[in-house]
Formats: C-alpha cells, sequence, structure tokens
C-alpha cells in the first residue's frame, strides 16, 4: 500500500514553543489513522501542516506525493479539514456556504444536495447557519468536506459536542470513506468514538508520535494481562477465582472481570470454577478498548520517561 | 491566480455583506446625509433666503475664489451664483469621504474577521491562494465604495439640478470636472486606502485594532482627497488627470505589496502583530 502521507523529521515552532517536535509519521493510503493525544500534543498543527496551511520549519512532509509547501494549492484541493469549530458564515444560508465551497473546490454543483441529504442537512440548507445548533453545524461542516470527494479527508476533533446520532454520523462517514479507498485522518481524544475504526493508532505527545500501531498490536504490546468478563448463575461460585495463581486480578463490574497471566490459561480457571460447582452463563474476552489502551500507553511513556 | 475563485470570494463576501444589516443600514444613512440631506439643507438655505445679509456675504465668498473659477461660476443673482458655487465646489470632497468610508469599513474587518469567526481555518485549508483571496476581499471593499459613489453621485446630481438648475438656466451638473473627478480620480484614492487597510487588516489580531487602525490610514488619504479634489475643480483637465494618475499608480503599487501581506498562516491567527 502506497503511503499518502509521510512525515520526516518535521518540526515546526510558534516561537519559544515546538508544536511538533522532530515528527516522523507514515499514513498508508486508503487507511484511517486515529491520532491521539492530549491538548498540546500537536494533532492540529500536525493537520495544518498536511495540508500547507502551516510550514514547517525543517523536515519533509509528502502528502500524496507532492510538497504541501510548494504544491499546497494541489493538495488541498485534494484534500478537506474538518476542523474542531465547523468555520462556517454564518450569515449565509447552508446552501451558499456549500454552493461557496463548491465554486472554489471546483465540485460539481449537482453534489450539494446529495451531500447534504447524506448528512440529514438538506432540510435547513435555506436557512441562516447562524441558527443552527451545534450538531447541525458540523453536518454542514461534513457535507461541505465530502462535496470534492477529497482523496484525503483530516478531522480534527469532529465529534466535539456532538449529540450521538451526529457523532455516529461522523463515524459512518469515516466508515464509507476508507471503504472507497480515501485516506483518512482523524484527531481525536474521545476515544470510545474511534473504538475500532482505526487501521494505524498514533499517541502523540509533546509534538512527537511516541507509539504507532494497529490497536491489536498495541493491545498486544501494552496490555499485558488479558481480561475475560466471566458471569455465573451462583455468582458467589466465582469467589473461587480469588486466590488463583493464573489470575492478576478480578473485579465486579455487572459481571466479574478477571485478568489472567494469559489467555492459554482460561481452559483451566473456567474448569476451575465447573468443578467447584459454577453454573457459568458468560465467558467474553474483554478486548482493551481504545481508552485503556490510551491510559497503558500514557503510563509507558511516563514510566520509560 | 484564478479569476473565477477570486470573484467567488468576492462575491460571498458581499453577500455577507448584503445580510449585514448592521453595516449597510448606517452607511446608507451616512450616504443619504453626505449625499442629501447636507446638500439639501445648504442649497435650501442659499436659495430661498431673503436675507440680505446672507447674500452679501456669498457675494463676498465668491470674491475670494480664484479668477478661473469667478468666471466659471454660472448665474445672473447672488443666491445663484452662491448655490451654483456650493453644488459644484464646496461639496465635491463628499465624493470621496463617503466611499472611502464605506470601503474602509468593509476592509477593515475583510482579513481579521475571517480570524475572528473561525472562517480563516476554511480558507487556509483550501485551494484558493492567497492572491485570490486578498484580491477578492479587495473587490468585495471596494464594491460597495463605488456602489456608494455612484448611487450617491446619480442623487446628488438630481438634486442639485434641481434645486439650482432653475435659478441658472437648467440642468447643468455633473459638470466636466466632477466627471473627472468621480471616474478618475476617486476610484484610485479608495483603492489606495484600500490597499493599506487590508494590509493592517492581515497583520493585527482583532477587527476592533483593524477598525482603529483603518481610521488612522483613512483620515490622512481624506484630507489629502478633500483637498485635492477641491482643487481639481477649480483646474479640472490637466490637474486631475495628472493627480487621478499619480493616485492610480500609488494605489497599484499599494495594492501589489498590499497582496503579498497576506499569508495563509495569517488566516489562522498567526502571525500577527497586534
Amino acid at each position: 500500500m502506497s503511503l499518502a502521507i509521510r512525515f520526516s523529521n518535521v518540526t515546526r515552532r510558534f516561537g519559544a514553543v515546538t508544536a511538533v517536535d522532530d515528527l516522523s509519521l507514515e499514513v498508508p493510503g486508503g487507511s484511517i489513522t486515529v491520532l491521539l493525544g492530549p491538548n498540546g500534543a500537536g494533532k492540529t498543527t500536525t493537520v495544518r501542516l498536511t495540508t500547507g496551511a502551516l510550514n514547517s520549519d525543517a523536515g519533509v512532509i509528502e502528502v500524496l506525493g507532492l510538497d504541501p509547501k510548494t504544491d499546497g494549492d494541489e493538495i488541498r484541493a485534494r484534500s478537506a479539514v474538518v476542523p474542531p469549530k465547523p468555520a462556517l458564515y454564518d450569515r449565509l444560508t447552508g446552501w451558499d456556504n456549500l454552493t461557496f465551497t463548491a465554486e472554489i473546490f471546483g465540485a460539481d454543483p449537482a453534489a450539494i444536495r446529495p451531500a447534504a441529504e447524506r448528512f440529514g442537512i438538506d432540510h435547513a440548507l435555506d436557512l441562516d447557519v447562524g441558527g443552527y445548533s451545534t450538531g447541525m453545524r458540523t453536518r454542514l461542516a461534513l457535507a461541505r468536506a465530502v462535496l470534492h470527494d477529497p482523496e484525503v479527508l483530516l478531522l480534527d476533533e469532529p465529534t466535539a459536542g456532538l449529540d450521538p446520532e451526529s457523532a455516529r454520523a461522523v463515524l459512518n462517514l469515516i466508515r464509507e470513506l476508507a471503504g472507497r479507498g480515501r485516506t483518512i485522518v482523524l484527531c481525536t481524544h474521545l476515544l470510545h468514538e474511534a473504538e475500532g475504526v482505526a487501521d494505524q493508532v498514533v499517541l502523540m505527545a509533546q509534538g512527537q508520535a511516541r507509539i504507532v500501531g494497529s490497536q491489536e498490536d498495541l493491545a498486544g504490546q501494552f496490555v499485558t494481562n488479558p481480561a475475560v468478563v466471566i458471569d455465573a448463575e451462583n455468582r458467589s461460585s466465582l469467589d473461587a477465582l480469588r486466590n488463583h495463581p493464573d489470575v492478576v486480578d478480578a473485579e465486579w463490574n455487572g459481571a466479574l472481570h478477571v485478568r489472567l497471566t494469559h489467555l492459554d490459561k482460561l481452559p483451566d480457571v473456567v474448569a476451575l470454577l465447573v468443578e467447584s460447582g459454577a453454573r457459568i452463563t458468560r465467558v467474553q474476552p474483554d478486548n482493551p478498548t481504545l481508552e485503556t489502551l490510551y491510559f497503558e500507553m500514557q503510563r509507558s511513556l511516563r514510566e520509560t520517561a | 491566480m484564478r479569476i473565477d475563485r477570486m470573484l467567488t470570494v468576492a462575491r460571498i463576501d458581499l453577500r455577507r455583506l448584503f445580510k449585514s444589516k448592521d453595516y449597510w443600514i448606517p452607511m446608507a444613512f451616512l450616504a443619504a446625509v453626505f449625499f442629501l440631506g447636507l446638500p439639501f439643507m445648504l442649497l435650501s438655505i442659499v436659495t430661498s433666503t431673503g436675507s440680505s445679509d446672507l447674500v452679501n456675504k456669498i457675494g463676498e465668498v465668491l470674491q475670494t475664489l480664484p479668477g478661473p473659477v469667478q468666471e466659471n461660476v454660472v448665474g445672473d443673482t447672488p443666491a445663484a451664483r452662491g448655490a451654483y458655487m456650493l453644488a459644484v465646489y464646496l461639496l465635491a470632497p463628499v465624493a470621496i469621504v463617503v466611499p472611502l468610508t464605506v470601503s474602509s469599513a468593509v476592509g477593515a474587518h475583510a482579513i481579521v474577521g475571517e480570524r475572528e469567526r473561525g472562517t480563516g481555518e476554511f480558507l487556509a485549508h483550501s485551494p484558493l491562494t492567497e492572491r485570490e483571496i486578498f484580491t477578492g476581499k479587495l473587490i468585495a471593499s471596494l464594491v460597495p465604495g463605488f456602489a456608494a459613489t455612484a448611487v450617491g453621485f446619480g442623487a446628488y446630481s438630481l438634486l442639485v439640478n434641481l434645486k439650482v438648475g432653475p435659478l441658472v438656466g437648467g440642468w447643468f451638473f455633473p459638470t466636466p470636472g466632477w466627471w473627472i473627478l468621480i471616474l478618475w480620480v476617486v476610484p484610485p484614492f479608495i483603492a489606495m486606502a484600500l490597499a493599506v487597510i487590508l494590509w493592517v487588516s492581515s497583520k493585527v489580531r482583532s477587527t476592533a485594532a483593524a477598525q482603529q487602525a483603518a481610521t488612522l490610514v483613512s483620515l490622512p488619504v481624506i484630507f489629502a482627497a478633500y483637498g485635492v479634489s477641491s482643487g481639481l475643480l477649480i483646474n479640472p483637465v490637466l490637474a486631475a488627470m495628472a493627480v487621478g494618475a499619480v493616485a492610480w499608480v500609488l494605489a497599484v503599487s499599494g495594492l501589489v505589496a498590499g497582496s503579498r501581506s497576506l499569508h495563509r498562516e495569517r488566516l489562522l491567527g498567526f502571525g500577527g502583530d497586534g
């Protein structure tokens, strides 16, 4: 798979503050990459450097095989950014906002209404955007972003402050575009919303990509004790696990969440429970969520530091 | 630079402006006062006064004007000559002040306003070049000024012809000097001021700062234009052509320099000086 975006030792400073510090990062074409990290980690600057809205102080950036410094106009014509605040013209109608975008991106005006319908905002196109709710604004921004069918879509905290329906619209968009071979970069700190969508997870801190990998690989790397959820009709019987040598810890949270020394030990654990009279109703792998992974990675970084 | 995209930027700005009643209602009021209200009041006083003192004073003022001007003043009575002088010479600077005020009010927040609204982020990530954005903003700032000039000039012409025409033997306005002023001298002065104002707008961090700076920038241009426009009407053709030519050169130079001042990063809020 060819690379859609490549950062090689890229640095960007704002006065005394180094927002992106020797960042190296590769985003394969047609993939979904989720950039995680606290505020100030450099995610937004990375997005801005990608389109050439900001120039780097050092390093090499390549987007769709082009240099944002010299070919920024072409990169921007082939990509789209959904910023944290939708950046819409409040005194114009939704229709005017989309028409403006279609004209400057060279998109077919016939694409405007289908794009609005896709995000359920077509009923409000004749209204001034100033009267839109937060969710409606984000939906319009999403419709605007897909008007010209961008090859690279950069979403910078697009779900912040959204209602669940609008947040789902964002995630559906991501999945659909990725399914059509588009490259998606999603910056977020709402980890549960990015759950399961990422082909690649990047943990950014202090302007650097500190940890990069797929969610599965990172889970294997950072979550050393696999977890399972176990439940039984006679729950007291599950107390037999408390002192089991292969159980690292166990806690009730609707069911018993058990961390094992190794997943191979699960049959032994279940056998023990059956022998001790447990009538088991549920044994289910408890895969680490992105949130769990995030905090494990953060902990690992702190320990390394 | 793609002209269609530049015009799109201008059109969208003008559309926003047209929907901003808090902008155009005060501007329309200002134009109405300067092009219609004030001239109507002054011309009414001069043409309908029965006071011999006032007529004598107007006669004294006429005596102070340069010889060529006195020769051009039309009218058989002191009141008619006074009204003609007022209409042709004394109110000429209005033609500069109003459009300049109208345009600078738009230009002051043209670029910094994009930052403040957050829409600068959209423009920064768009394929528009900085030159296209700047020129589009410039056109959107010029159009209201030129429109104010055209409408105001038309209304003013109608007013003075109706008020003063019967006293001087028929419709007489616009005079050749006014045509040159409106078509050749006013436009570059507006463009010159806007070049500086847009440059300021791309530098500062807030609309308030841009408006203050725009006022400071506009004032000298207004004073210069005031003097020039008054003087040009006295000795119109050659002087007006020369002044207009110089103003155009300065305006174009200023616009070229101004267009280079806009950088994409500024649309995002970085690099402001204010």
